[in-house]
């Protein structure tokens, strides 16, 4: 049989499904690979082999049993590591919580579980999901397979680089500012960021409430909507889930991958095509639209006149909620404790110790929230910031009036060299640049490969009106059907 | 401090006007937290009534309790407050190891109840105290100090952590500013607790104990020249029973005022109420207070209540405590001070469903405030728990009006019925208790009672009628009390006549 690990999530569901593969020979050949390569990638940041053995071989014995399997039965998953699994490192990258091991499990760990899917193992990102390229992890960046030297974007970086690296045929991201959508678009992978309260938040260790999303990474469309439908959904636990289904996002990839577009309005959003991205990143856009309109879709061009201060109101709400969320990290419960001597204080032991366990990012955005919520600054800052969010809302709203979906390159530039954005942190937030309005009212939004600048995968982005995530789910299959998928270089 | 002279309170306030504001916290009496489904229960061992969503583990999210929404939202209703059509939880941030968080979840700019009132009766006036605002929040842990001399942080060696209260539901009851009530404040200010403490009771939404932090209550007060402004508040914590609401007002008045004659000012601050002494002492100052970052809570979807359900809820309240015991008064006949004495012992509702049951009010109010008052003051337990139901007292005194049972007979029976022996028949079935009726029997204790006390006898057959009562104890004694000592009188006087 050929590699498994070159296959899609629908091919190997299939094959387990079938009887002509096992569960454990899938789970093992990527536990084989991840051993292989996974030195020169660093997409984990823990490998559950027994786990991930133990979890194949019951879905091998409920199959032998003749029990009725899902979709994605015995598929490995990958995890980003800022989600909670029950008895395993969870640590979101950061030294605060070293060796944490949470006594519960992510609604959406549950859902992978009871799917029957295999996980393999939790994966890099920048710590508590805060930058674009996982240089921001505590325990050393990822290294994108296409390129060793260059970024693999972040924060879930680790996520999208298994994909890319084939040590996993499906990932779970998190998106808040683009960190499912980036990273996919820089190793020419998928990555979908559902509705806000589409997917499930219980467990998933918070950034910015308002904004964080869980979603699917994957090598290809239908694999991504497989995934999703797994994950998504009603959650009791989380107050800002939304109590309704998903929409059939799955029928709509397969729709979509038919290749007829016709009577899809697509809008180009004005405002980003061109200025401020890379001239490679903005041809290959181009050559995308026409690539849609031939599948029949029609294109206009809308315009979003307050797209342009989404990064700055982003960068203000993020970490203004962030400053709160993180605030339980202080060493008295649980994660790491610094300074504990008997001598000092309860407050020297808990500056020490946030002091020592988290990275300058994540300082630097707990700096920015504090102040931004502090009296005095407020309105001008965090409520100012609420307002153009109405405002970007309204942009959508206005646009979806006129196109069933928004299209832009999916980030500026392509994969860059390490340590290039680090010096100047305005620089990297521009990787989200595309990306963040779309958290900032909450719809969906999906990023597809569309080709190389240079070498290096461009993303596609479509966003959609929220609860509508099967209408990009169609658009970006189709896309993939026109322009394929990316094969990395071997490693 | 201490060479200062103080004004005697009659002197301070008569030079100055006090205004005073009060913030009480009703912990609600919920089956579960706030914001997940931990038990509320009070005294389990520490840290056993916790989850991931009480503990803030990493991921753990809140959802709302709609039994404590609905709890805070009848509050507002029985202060007379609007209720939001639409508000939002906020966040309030500072650091601090008993709130698992480093935030408590709670309301700043949008309260769920605003602008109510209370009215309270002081020596036949009405005072009326506006509502400035309730909301609600949730409590945090508790710490407990290990090694330091005084139980405070500061010197400890060690502090231990209980989050069995963290996220148990809160209601903030602020009212507006309250002027012009001279020397009656801390009249004024115990009246207001104790009638918030019954309106709530009446809801059954709290078990309102000050003793058990199930009420909390912060005084603020200050001081101003007549005609002149308002003067610089402080705000008492600590305040830990009704007689501390007004001795806490009373003393942070001949406090302020000693301070304002030496032509000091007041400092802006908290200051703890001292149960031992019955001053004030200075807490932290405002002035370096911390910045909470108020901002309104992502993680909570907005609180909407419909105005079906709200007009629903405002439908159902009960009546209000000082109407029902207005209403009461009449009813049973007694005095304003007789019934406030019920009131403050938590018999109202008691001695009401004694009367529902079949008793006079005179016989339920007898037994309620009289011997079971007793036991329960002796034993510590709330009235309601002392071990008898109406039902059981007003069979009791049904008894005692049919001459089944004399008066010590009947109290030895609730004895009885208090020890879980049963009903009042039962316990006097069981105990062979009863007044003897057969006068063939009696009438042989009386003549051996004769015959005994040959004295005695003589005297009655002289008219010294008032010597029977010698007879009538002997035969009470030779009967165990089972008697009926007018029977016994009667008997006595009918053979010496």
């Amino acid at each position: 049989m050929s590699d498994v690990t070159r296959m899609t999530a629908a091919q190997i569901a299939g094959l387990i499904a079938s009887g002509e593969t096992s569960a454990v020979e899938v789970a093992t050949a990527h536990l084989d690979r991840i051993a292989a390569v996974d030195e020169r990638v660093h997409a984990f940041l823990h490998v559950d082999r027994e786990g991930a053995l133990a979890a194949a071989a019951d879905v091998d014995a409920r199959r032998s049993r003749g029990e009725e399997l899902g979709p994605l039965a015995g598929v490995p998953v990958a995890v980003k590591d800022v989600i909670a699994t029950k008895g395993i490192p969870t640590t979101a990258a950061s030294k605060i919580l070293e060796g944490w091991k949470p006594p519960y499990d992510a609604t959406l760990v549950e859902r992978l579980r009871g799917a029957g899917t295999v996980m393999l193992g939790k994966t890099n990102m920048d710590e508590f999901a805060m930058g674009s390229s996982t240089e921001y992890s505590a325990y050393g960046p990822t290294n994108n397979p296409w390129d060793l030297g260059r970024i693999p974007g972040g924060s879930g970086g680790g996520s999208a680089a298994s994909l890319a690296a084939y040590e996993a045929p499906l990932a779970i991201g998190t998106d808040t500012g683009g960190s499912i959508r980036q990273p996919g678009a820089v190793t020419g992978t998928v990555g979908a960021k559902p509705t806000y309260g589409g997917t499930s938040r219980y467990g998933l260790i918070a950034f910015s409430s308002s904004l964080d999303t869980p979603g699917p990474c994957a090598r290809t469309v239908e694999d991504a909507a497989l995934l999703h439908a797994v994950i998504g959904g009603h959650d009791p636990r989380d107050s800002t889930s939304i109590p309704q289904p998903v929409p059939d996002v799955v029928a709509a990839a397969r729709l979509g991958a038919t290749g007829d577009l016709t009577g899809v309005k697509l809008g180009v959003v004005k405002e980003f095509a061109g200025e401020g991205a890379e001239p490679g990143v903005i041809a290959a856009f181009r050559e995308s639209v026409e690539a849609l309109v031939k599948l029949g879709a029609e294109v206009v061009e809308v315009s979003c006149p307050h797209f342009e201060y989404a990064l700055p109101a982003y960068y203000l709400i993020a970490p203004s909620e962030a400053s709160s969320n993180l605030a339980r990290f202080d060493g008295v419960r649980y994660g790491l404790r610094s300074g504990d001597d008997g001598k000092r204080s309860l407050e020297e032991v808990m500056s020490l110790t946030r002091d020592e366990g988290f990275g300058p990012e994540v300082k630097r955005r707990i700096i920015l929230g504090t102040y931004a919520l502090s009296s005095g600054y407020y309105d001008a800052y965090y409520g100012q910031a609420q307002k153009v969010r109405t405002l970007i809302t309204r942009d959508f709203t206005s646009a979806f009036e006129q196109v069933d979906v928004l299209i832009s390159p999916t980030t500026p530039f392509v994969a860059f060299p390490f340590g290039s954005r680090t010096a100047d942190p305005y620089q990297m937030y521009l990787s989200d640049l595309y990306t963040i309005p779309t958290n900032l009212y909450g719809g969906p939004a999906i990023s597809v490969p569309c080709g190389l600048s240079e070498g290096l995968p461009v993303g596609f982005q479509i966003m959609a009106p929220t609860m509508a995530d099967d209408r990009m789910y169609r658009v970006a299959a189709a896309l993939e059907s026109a322009v394929g998928t990316l094969t990395p270089p071997e490693l | 401090m201490s060479t200062t002279v103080l004004p005697s309170y009659e002197d301070a306030t008569a030079r100055y006007e006090p205004v005073i504001g009060l913030e009480t916290h009703v912990e609600l009496g919920t089956n579960t937290k706030m914001f997940c489904g931990c038990p509320t229960e009070f005294g389990a061992e520490p840290n056993t009534q916790v989850c991931p969503v009480c503990l803030a583990l990493p991921g753990a999210l809140p959802v709302a309790n709609r039994a404590g929404i609905e709890a805070t939202i009848r509050i507002g209703l029985a202060l007379n407050c609007d209720i939001a059509e639409w508000c939002r939880m906020a966040r309030k941030n500072y650091f601090y190891p008993d709130m698992p968080k480093n935030f408590q979840t709670s309301q700043y700019d949008e309260p769920l109840c605003t602008d109510g009132y209370v009215d309270v009766e002081i020596d036949g006036e009405t005072v009326r105290i506006g509502i400035e605002r309730v909301h609600l929040e949730e409590d945090t842990g508790k710490t407990l100090h290990v090694g330091g001399a005084t139980g405070r942080i500061h010197g400890a060696t060690e502090s231990l952590v209980d989050y069995n209260r963290a996220g148990i539901p809160l209601v903030e009851i602020v009212t507006k500013p309250v002027p012009g009530i001279g020397a009656k404040a801390p009249e004024v200010a115990k009246a207001y607790v104790t009638e918030l403490r019954d309106i709530i009771r009446s809801l059954g939404v709290s078990d309102v104990r000050m003793e058990q932090g199930s009420l909390r209550c912060d005084v603020n007060t200050s001081l101003n020249l007549p005609g002149e402004e308002w003067g610089t508040r402080t705000e008492t914590k600590n305040v830990n029973s009704l007689r501390s609401v007004e001795r806490a007002v009373r003393s942070e008045i001949i406090r302020q005022a000693s301070v304002l004659d030496a032509g000091g000012r007041i400092t802006q601050e908290t200051r703890h109420f001292q149960e031992d002494t019955g001053d004030t002492r200075p807490g932290r100052s405002k002035e370096t207070a911390t910045d909470y970052r108020y901002f309104p809570e992502p993680d909570l979807v907005p609180i909407a209540p419909d105005r079906a359900w709200v007009a629903e809820l405002k439908a159902s309240l009960p009546e209000r405590p000082s109407v029902k015991r207005a209403r009461l008064r009449e009813e049973w006949g007694i005095s304003a001070l007789d019934m406030q004495s019920v009131a403050n012992a938590g018999a109202v509702e008691l001695i009401e469903q004694t009367i529902a049951a079949g008793a006079s009010p005179a016989g339920a109010r007898k037994w309620w405030m009289g011997e079971l008052a007793r036991r329960a003051n002796e034993t510590g337990v709330e009235l309601a728990e002392v071990g008898a139901t109406p039902a059981q007292v007003a069979q009791l005194q049904a008894l005692v009006d049919e001459g089944k049972l004399n008066d010590k007979l009947a109290r030895t029976v609730l004895e009885g019925v208090v020890a879980g022996e049963g009903d009042p028949a039962q316990v006097m079935a069981a105990r062979g208790l009863g007044v003897v009726s057969d006068t063939g029997a009696l009438q042989a204790a009386v003549d051996e009672a004769i015959a005994a006390n040959p004295d005695i006898a003589a005297k009655i057959r002289d008219g010294k009628v008032a010597a029977a009562g010698a007879l009538v104890g002997a035969v009470m004694k030779t009967t165990r009390g089972q008697a009926d000592a007018k029977t016994v009188r009667d008997l006595i006087l009918a053979r010496l006549s």
